[in-house]
């Protein structure tokens, strides 16, 4: 019964427009394997969360969709990973233009050290030509989205790492949001957050689900049951089970997940 | 009633009083090897102030370094000189040192040039001033058949640039790859990953280097002995034998003049805190922590 629920489910999901196609990928850290064959869809304007113990490859798949783990050589991919119907694992998909298309968000805050203003128009210079009066649009819409704007508004100017780490993870994500991204991956974005800062920046992942496709990576069972509309568990390598969210926290499929997210194991 | 109860803190004791006693004996220790090294610092400082402090009139910064026998004279050839030699190598060994050591910290890890380059930079950091002077005297001097600031610059350059090198390589090796990363996530190319980001969050790290580099080489003597001499005159000519502190202090110090001695003390004086003044500005004023 379960199964049919779950094979139904999926095809209710084929209903909804994919962003993302993720097939047979395996994944290699030199010659240890730390992907097996994954096979996922990311949704249209949905947030996708991966959850599952530490080492279970949820950061590993995410950095994949954005190729970041082209800068580490010996790390490598294979399988496909269609975006929008291109196969970004080829070598001729330029790296750039898909970073710039899926924005990523990190653990740690990463401000540059630069203004605030600059941190923000940074990206933006990258692929675009803007006049002042444009860019401080940009910026001030950046950080509107990110719920930042009324906290750093009198003080643009100001280094962007002398704000607080809550402030200085919605600067990041106002930054990845500046450059009008398709996609956008949080990679643990609240594990070193405050609850204040988390609940804020839980908020911002709702409210950016309007406009952008979202991939979330969180340790936070609460926080993968509140904000994402799918939910993929993984362990050791391997996509165990992957389906709607409320699905998988109310009944899910498989033992495994089962126990993983009512803690009896993980 | 229980012995362990009696028994256990004597013990803990025991072994807590023997890391007491070794953490006092390695802060002695610490303490009379700092005040040996400041001693001696002290020391210098002090003898130079007391004969120096005679020559630190309105005439050292106006008049030339005098003629044998005459009376008073200054030091305004020699400070104009070294100046310009220090200037202009700093000027060129500023960039060389600073892309370089980009180069290093960007394929140092992956190529071959590169850690061959690392290797090299390093001998050259402890090469003997002296071999560089002879040197450029060999391939420059030599060749061009006069002595010039021109070629003080160039084997103070060969000094300053491993220096810069090293001190840029090693702060951009701070940066943190999660910064690198979150800039290369916006899709940034490399070069701009390195000139933008990583560069300017070690900016203050890299002019330390450069300060350092030139309090470095505004000491040198031995290279200069081999490349621009020395000029008895006001000379701002670069292609020139010109004056300098260092070759001034040398000749002056062992001389028979009073006056000339005196000159070297200042000369000495005015060098030392000049380097002070650059290395404290260094460490105070850019001095600032690395992001994450």
């Amino acid at each position: 019964m379960n199964t049919q629920l779950s094979q139904e489910n999926i095809v209710a999901m084929n209903g909804k427009r994919k962003t993302i196609e993720i097939s047979g990928l395996n994944f290699f850290y030199g010659k240890t394997q730390s992907l097996t064959n994954v096979n996922l869809d990311i949704h249209e304007k949905q947030v996708t969360a991966f959850i599952g113990p530490s080492g279970c490859g949820k950061s590993t798949l995410l950095r994949t969709l954005n190729r970041m783990y082209d800068l580490y050589p010996g790390q490598r991919a294979e399988g496909s990973i269609m975006y929008r119907g291109h196969n970004i694992l080829e070598d001729s998909q330029d790296v750039n233009m898909l970073r710039a298309k899926v924005g990523m968000v990190f653990q740690k805050p990463t401000p540059f050290p630069m203004s605030i203003y600059d941190n923000i128009a940074f990206g933006v210079r990258l692929y675009e030509d803007l006049s002042k009066g444009e860019m401080d649009e940009r910026v001030e819409w950046a950080l509107k989205k990110a719920a930042l704007w009324t906290e750093v508004k009198d003080k643009l100017s100001k280094s962007g790492l002398s704000l607080s780490g809550g402030q200085q993870q919605r600067l990041c994500i106002a930054r990845g949001v500046a450059v009008k991204p398709d996609v956008l991956l949080l990679d643990e974005p609240t594990s070193a957050l405050d609850p204040i800062s988390t609940s804020k920046v839980e908020e911002l992942i709702s409210e950016l689900k309007q406009d952008y496709t979202i991939a979330i990576v969180t340790h936070n069972m609460q926080q993968a049951a509140r904000c994402s509309d799918y939910t993929a568990y993984m362990y050791l390598g391997e996509l165990v089970e992957f389906g709607e969210t409320d699905q998988i926290f109310m009944n899910p499929a498989r033992k495994e997940t089962q126990d993983y997210i009512t803690g009896r194991f993980g | 009633m229980n012995p362990a109860a009696t028994i256990q803190p004597a013990k803990v004791n025991r072994v807590y009083q023997k890391r007491l006693l070794t953490h006092r004996i390695g802060i002695a220790l610490s303490v009379a090897a700092m005040a040996v090294g400041l001693a001696f610092l002290a020391w210098i400082l002090v003898t130079l102030v007391i004969k120096g402090f005679g020559a630190l009139n309105l005439d050292m910064f106006t008049k030339s370094t005098p003629a044998p026998g005459s009376e008073g004279g200054g030091l305004i050839n020699a400070i104009v000189g070294s100046v310009m030699i220090v200037a202009l190598s700093t000027a060129l060994s500023t960039p060389i040192g600073i892309l370089a050591g980009m180069y290093l910290a960007e394929y140092g890890e992956e190529n071959k040039v590169a850690s061959v380059t690392r290797f090299v930079t390093d001998i050259m950091l402890s090469a003997p001033s002296i071999v560089i002077g002879m040197f450029v005297w060999a391939m420059y001097v030599s060749t061009v058949k006069h002595y010039s600031g021109y070629a003080g610059s160039i084997a103070l350059s060969l000094i300053a640039v491993p220096v810069v090198v090293r001190t840029t390589d090693n702060m951009l090796r701070l940066v943190p790859n999660s910064l690198l990363e979150a800039a290369f996530a916006l899709g940034a190319p490399r070069w701009k990953v390195a000139m933008l980001v990583r560069l300017r969050a070690v900016k203050a790290g890299v002019i330390t280097g450069v300060l350092l580099a030139l309090a470095r080489i505004s000491g040198e003597t031995a290279p200069l002995l081999f490349t621009a001499l020395n000029n008895q005159f006001f000379s701002a000519d670069m292609n020139r034998p010109i004056a300098n502190l260092s070759s001034v202090i040398y000749s002056f110090a062992m001389s028979p003049y009073d006056n000339w001695r005196t000159l070297a003390w200042g000369g000495a004086l005015l060098v030392t805190f000049s380097v002070l003044v650059l290395n404290i500005i260094s460490r105070t004023v850019f001095s600032q922590k690395i992001p994450n």
